[in-house]
């Protein structure tokens, strides 16, 4: 299976503090794959580094084998990789249509964007479709902050969703999250997955990850620790001794 | 919004027909005069709104396309020896577009800052210019310059600068307008709620601030122009001023950051109120106090301005007691069982 | 053009620029716990020197005892501004509104003043303000040489205040990182109203001096804050060393630009500094690259 996105050999630091050491990982097209870890072991950061929104000290993220270490977040969106945050990011003042159709810019010139309209009648339709996907059709017209914690979520999936990205990298989807919205996730997510694309979990939800991914990787202080199946991560003596050993949630 | 389409657009011919027939009713020159001095201040208040209203970056700093306005259309003038007249007037567009030729480096550099040292770097363009002008010989140094004075009879000389800034009103306006509804519009309004989220969902940030940047240079470089021609004197300190940077952010504030009537409504109103105290000799003074409380009132009370305020208590009476399409803001309960029952339905 | 009145411009410069420096810590140190850009710093500068002003002319007290009173006065002023106007600023756009308050704020000073005092220019007077120390060929007049003392004292209290004090510890932690300051338990509205209150109190006595250097009216408030917004900003926003070199930098530049070249350019060359040290280095000698919200 070839690799759709890769991070290989990365280092970030931020003044004294090493985020992340020698970090690699590659998220094998067409599955999903699931990122773990203590708390303060990087997995933000990692996701930071590989969207553009921080540069590397050293090490190379690959998308589809070409090279994108230090594009920015824009030019990475543009290729294809869309990413959630842990908290849950919109644009509270815009409805919820608009937010959506913020996704769908076609890069045209810079004079027909001033004098259209946001959003052509296919664009419309278009985001109304993604908002049905996500059962928020009936409130498309809402402020974006109005909207509960779980709708919103919802909502922040559907617009990248609506861009049509070959990889979604989501971080912490479930996060305060009720048990029944979990499921309908974990279904939304494999649905797209066997329509084609390929998605990249950060989670401490371990029912979740497990149930979900196809294959896992332990972060732990910055550096990959393990990586293979559920099972095989599950068993590893490693990962348990990460988890529960080493005191280290310093997250200041 | 659809049904009230017509509404609208009534109350709009309603507006321009005021504007055009105000001067032959009102022609007393000091009226005039004062409606001059407004429309110029609608015109700034808008077209800063069009940049730091919609992208959410206050800048402090748009004298300097003011100024350069007002000094490009006199030196123009002088240098290329326009008789004084309606002439003059066809090079208010080239100082609008010098103006925002001059906003390109400037907006360049600015932009590069965060939102806290924008506002910082373009308070100091500002002093730079205003020193520059002040010091430079062919700027007159801080004697100032006069562009040509034409010879029109006094009780229509403000008619003729009156219906330019009107007709720059009107242009601003539509743009406004039209940039609010289009694609790069709603690019704006989402780099103000979330730079960072935007840039990750495809926006080209760079690009988007800047040209916004530019063209809101261009209609405020007009206005400089005009205001130098009506005046028929400019002095460096009153053509970059730092109290027109504030004048124009607290206009569009209290209208309403971000709509496309609140800067005219608050160029309106706090015009009116300071051409009022000019007049009465003595109170200048009492109207910064006037001016600084009116601000705080509306700051601490309305924070989202006049117009969108109204707007609110309007929507709140028509919708009185109908829930209709609003989800609640906590309830995350019964809200996700209709979501997740929605979703199950597909 | 001489190496001795290019000494006497450094001089000059390193102590008005200590003054400078004083008042920048004030307006730098308010940004850094409160995400806030107190506009209203310049047009406070002015009301303490006009305060100076009502005690020394009217109550005959001495310009530096004056400031017994006013110091604590502004101490007072400044938590009663953190708790009137900035703790009701919404979190969102904070920074954005909190220029737009801090200017609504100064014009109101700038109102009442012209309404006390009119519009005619003043300055402080003492019988020490025209008397120079004679030193090393140079004169020094009293004043900067006592208001550059003055500042060094202040500053040196601040620095006791918030490296050896536990509310100081408070307000670094704040400074550093204000949720984990939070989740330590620092009480966050006192370190905030407390703060605002130590960076308005240094303003009496940065007026002071200034009105004893320079004649003043309610409008001299402008020059003051745009001078001090580029200094903390050249500094590094939150950074009260940075506040301190760059204030002593760019005023001496200026001092230095005006003997050599010419002193009409010189304040043009106080701005442009600022925009060439950002061209390099975009968040200030010593801002970190922040991961704020704006």
């Amino acid at each position: 299976m070839s690799t759709l996105i890769e991070a290989d050999g990365v280092c970030k630091s931020f003044g004294g503090l090493q985020a992340l050491s020698e970090c690699s990982l590659s998220v094998p097209k067409g599955s999903i794959s699931g990122l773990i870890g203590p708390n303060g072991s990087g997995k933000t950061t990692l996701f930071n580094v590989m969207t553009g929104y921080e540069r590397p000290t050293a090490g190379e993220i690959r998308f589809d084998g070409t090279a994108i270490t230090g594009a920015t977040p824009e030019k990475v969106f543009g290729l294809g990789v869309g990413r959630t945050f842990q908290i849950t990011r919109l644009f509270f003042r815009l409805t919820v249509l608009e937010n959506i159709l913020v996704a769908t810019q076609r890069h045209e010139g810079w004079l027909r964007s001033v004098a259209r309209r946001a959003g052509s009648a296919a664009e419309h339709d278009r985001a109304l479709e993604m908002l049905e996907f996500v059962g928020l059709g009936r409130l498309a017209n809402s402020p974006a902050g109005n909207l509960s914690y779980g709708q919103r979520k919802l909502l922040e999936l559907a617009s990248l969703l609506v861009a049509d990205p070959a990889v979604l990298l989501l971080d912490e989807p479930t996060a305060g999250v009720n048990p029944v919205l979990i499921e309908q996730l974990s279904e939304r997510i494999r649905e797209l997955n066997r329509a084609g694309k390929t998605f990249l979990v950060v989670e401490h939800n371990m029912e979740f990850v497990m149930g979900l991914c196809h294959e896992v990787t332990v972060l732990h202080q910055g550096r990959t620790l393990v990586n293979g199946t559920p099972e095989e991560v599950r068993a590893n003596p490693a990962v348990l001794d990460a988890y529960l050993g080493g005191g280290d949630d310093d997250d200041f | 919004m659809t049904a009230r389409l017509p509404f609208r657009a009534l109350l709009v011919g309603v507006a321009i027909v005021i504007l055009g027939v105000f001067p032959l009713v009102f022609s007393n020159p000091t009226t005039t005069s004062i409606a001059v001095f407004t429309l110029i201040f609608m015109v700034a208040a808008s077209s800063w709104n069009m940049f730091s209203g919609y992208s959410g970056y206050i800048a402090l700093g748009h004298a300097v396309y003011f100024g350069v306005g007002a000094y490009a259309l006199t030196l123009l003038a002088n240098h290329l020896g326009f008789a004084a007249g309606w002439g003059v007037f066809a090079l208010v567009p080239v100082a609008g577009i010098i103006a925002g030729l001059v906003a390109i480096p400037t907006g360049v550099i600015a932009l590069r800052a965060r939102r806290h040292t924008f506002v910082v770097i373009t308070i100091a363009f500002m002093f730079i210019f205003q020193l520059a002008a002040s010091n430079f010989a062919f700027t007159g140094g801080s004697s100032g310059l006069q562009p040509p004075t034409p010879l029109w009879s006094a009780t229509s000389y403000n008619d003729h600068f009156y219906y330019v800034a009107a007709v720059i009103l009107v242009a601003t306006v539509l743009l406004s307008w039209l940039v609010r509804r289009s694609r790069f519009g709603l690019q704006l309004f989402a780099i103000r709620d979330d730079e960072e989220r935007a840039r990750g969902l495809g926006v080209r940030v760079g690009r988007v601030k800047l040209s916004a940047f530019v063209l809101s240079a261009i209609p405020i470089g007009m206005v400089g122009g005009v205001y130098a021609y009506f005046l028929g004197q400019i002095f460096p300190q009153f053509a970059f001023d730092p109290l027109f940077d504030l004048s124009i952010a607290l206009m569009a504030f209290i209208g309403g950051l971000g709509t496309v009537w609140g800067p005219l409504l608050g160029a309106l109103v706090l015009e009116s109120l300071q051409q009022y105290f000019t007049v009465q000799s003595g109170a200048s003074q009492v109207y910064l106090i006037i001016y600084g409380g009116l601000f705080l009132a509306v700051i601490l009370l309305l924070p989202r301005g006049l117009i969108p305020s109204v707007e609110d208590l309007i929507r709140r009476w028509r919708t009185r007691g109908g829930a209709q399409d609003r989800a609640t803001e906590e309830g995350g309960g019964d809200r996700t069982a209709d979501v997740v029952k929605a979703a199950g339905a597909r | 053009m001489n190496a001795s009145s290019l000494a006497k411009a450094v001089i000059d410069g390193i102590l008005t620029g200590g003054v400078y420096a004083l008042m920048a810590a004030g307006l730098t140190l308010i940004f850094g716990v409160m995400d806030i850009i107190n506009i209203a710093q310049g047009a406070l500068i002015v009301l303490g020197a006009y305060m100076s002003y009502v005690l020394s002319v009217h109550l005959g007290i001495d310009l530096f005892l004056g400031l017994i009173i006013t110091i604590p006065a502004f101490f007072v002023l400044g938590v009663f501004i953190e708790w009137a106007f900035m703790r009701r600023l919404r979190d969102q756009e904070r920074t954005a509104m909190s220029i737009l308050v801090t200017y609504a704020v100064a014009i109101i000073i700038e109102g009442i003043l012209s309404v006390i005092f009119g519009v005619d220019f003043v300055q402080l007077q003492a019988s020490y303000i025209n008397s120079s120390f004679h030193l090393l060929g140079f004169y020094l007049p009293y004043i900067y040489v006592f208001g550059f003392l003055l500042a060094l004292v202040l500053l040196g209290v601040l620095y006791y205040i918030l490296y050896r004090t536990h509310f100081g510890r408070g307000v670094r932690g704040s400074l550093q990182n204000r949720s984990a300051a939070e989740l330590i338990g620092v009480n966050v509205n006192r370190v905030r109203a407390l703060s605002v209150g130590i960076g308005v109190s240094v303003t009496a006595a940065g007026g002071m001096v200034f009105g004893a250097t320079n004649s003043f009216n309610p409008s001299s408030g402008y020059d003051l804050i745009s001078r001090l917004l580029s200094i903390v900003i050249l500094g590094g926003l939150g950074s009260i060393g940075g506040a301190l070199v760059a204030a002593v930098f760019m005023v001496t530049l200026e001092d230095v630009v005006a003997v050599v070249w010419s002193p009409v350019w010189a304040t043009l060359v106080y701005y442009a500094s600022l925009i060439v040290v950002l061209s390099f280095m975009p968040n200030g000698l010593f801002g970190r690259a922040a991961v704020r919200a704006q």
